[in-house]
């Protein structure tokens, strides 16, 4: 009962917001700026969770996020999400994810994310989730996730 | 020849297409108004929690909210479980006799003790079912629910699938869905509906 509960006001602490400004600070290596990176809370049994945070490239060269890392999880993919008539279809990006020179690419619920596989143990609300990203030219950078509710932001966007 | 042999012809024609007729009626008719309805079909499903049976008259009796998911699932699942949930709370009162299904289309990895954990952390008012590759495959295309394996570069494997929940009335009957991301004022809309029959 109490597990319930908790999850209850997990998700009702999303819902109000408890999610939005809570994210890591922003970390720079070369033009790449990664920042607001927040992840969501798992349920038991589940054993991928998901990566959000946004990229920005303040330089004159096209640059591409090529592969994530992170200790919580046995592997990082680079995926995208999209729902096509009702049907959510989800996708392994090969090739990486390209951030143009002077631009923002967001990754976001709904979207383009980091899928954790095999997590090591549920994700928590309010912990944070290391993740090491490695960019074509920019090169490795270290961030962290803010844990946010089951929901969290999902209801940011309506 | 004569009148009497063309009377009989003309009469035998009536009676053909009486018989035709009739027939066709009840080829259309006969096999019930179900047959070919969203949700019929012979499947034998479990419920997580309980081992109970979950078929077809399952969802007849009360109004239900039944949605297709899936553990392995970073987003659509648990937002929608969490939405459900949220929605249970908004009804209240009015939620008593609404029944919920999660329904994995994934029972290799989605057991019954894992998808019941999964569920139950959650929420007691969304039963979890799982069931054989097999029964799971009849309630999918009972379902009209899309789900295709998609594999992995690490030999793992995601599902896309129908990540839409759909509305049943009392009488089993389709009445509507509520999309992935569906503005919560139309969601509740129909949900009152739903409820008040």
């Amino acid at each position: 009962m109490t597990r319930k509960l908790l999850a209850v006001a997990g998700l009702v602490l999303a819902l109000t917001g408890a999610a939005l400004g809570q994210h890591a600070a922003p970390v720079t290596v070369g033009d790449i700026t990664v920042s607001d990176g927040f992840s969501r809370a798992t349920l038991p049994n589940a054993p991928v969770g998901g990566g959000y945070f946004t990229i920005t490239n303040a330089g004159t060269t096209d640059d591409v996020l090529l592969s994530a890392t992170s200790p919580a999880a046995k592997q990082v993919q680079l995926h995208e999400m999209r729902m096509e008539n009702d049907v959510m279809r989800m996708r392994q990006l090969e090739d990486g994810i390209a951030v143009p020179a002077g631009a923002s690419v967001s990754l976001a619920p709904g979207g383009l994310h980091l899928m954790l596989m095999g997590l090591n143990a549920p994700l928590v609300e309010g912990e944070t989730v290391p993740v090491t990203l490695t960019f074509e030219k920019a090169g490795t950078l270290q961030t962290t996730l803010q844990i946010g509710g089951i929901a969290a932001a999902a209801h940011a966007h309506h | 020849m004569n009148i009497k042999m063309l009377r009989m012809g003309l009469w035998s024609l009536v009676l053909i297409f009486v018989l035709i007729g009739g027939a066709a009626f009840f080829l259309v008719r006969m096999p019930g108004a179900n047959a070919g309805a969203l949700g019929a079909g012979d499947y034998q499903l479990t419920d997580a929690r309980t081992g109970a049976t979950v078929n077809q008259a399952s969802f007849t009796g009360a109004p239900s909210l039944v949605f297709f998911g899936f553990t392995h699932c970073p987003e659509v699942c648990p937002t929608s479980l969490a939405e459900m949930t949220s929605w249970f709370e908004e009804l209240g009162p009015q939620a008593e006799n609404l029944n919920a299904y999660f329904i994995t289309v994934d029972p290799e990895r989605d057991t019954a003790e894992v998808l019941g954990d999964y569920v139950g952390t959650v929420t007691d008012d969304v039963t979890p079912v799982t069931g054989s590759r097999a029964e799971i495959d009849k309630a999918i295309a009972a379902w009209k629910v899309y789900a295709e394996k998609i594999p992995l570069d690490n030999g793992d494997y995601t599902m896309d699938h129908t990540a839409s929940v759909f509305l049943i009335g009392a009488d089993g009957q389709f009445q509507s869905t509520i999309s992935y991301g569906e503005q919560r004022q139309y969601a509740m809309d129909k949900l009152r509906r739903l409820v008040a029959g």
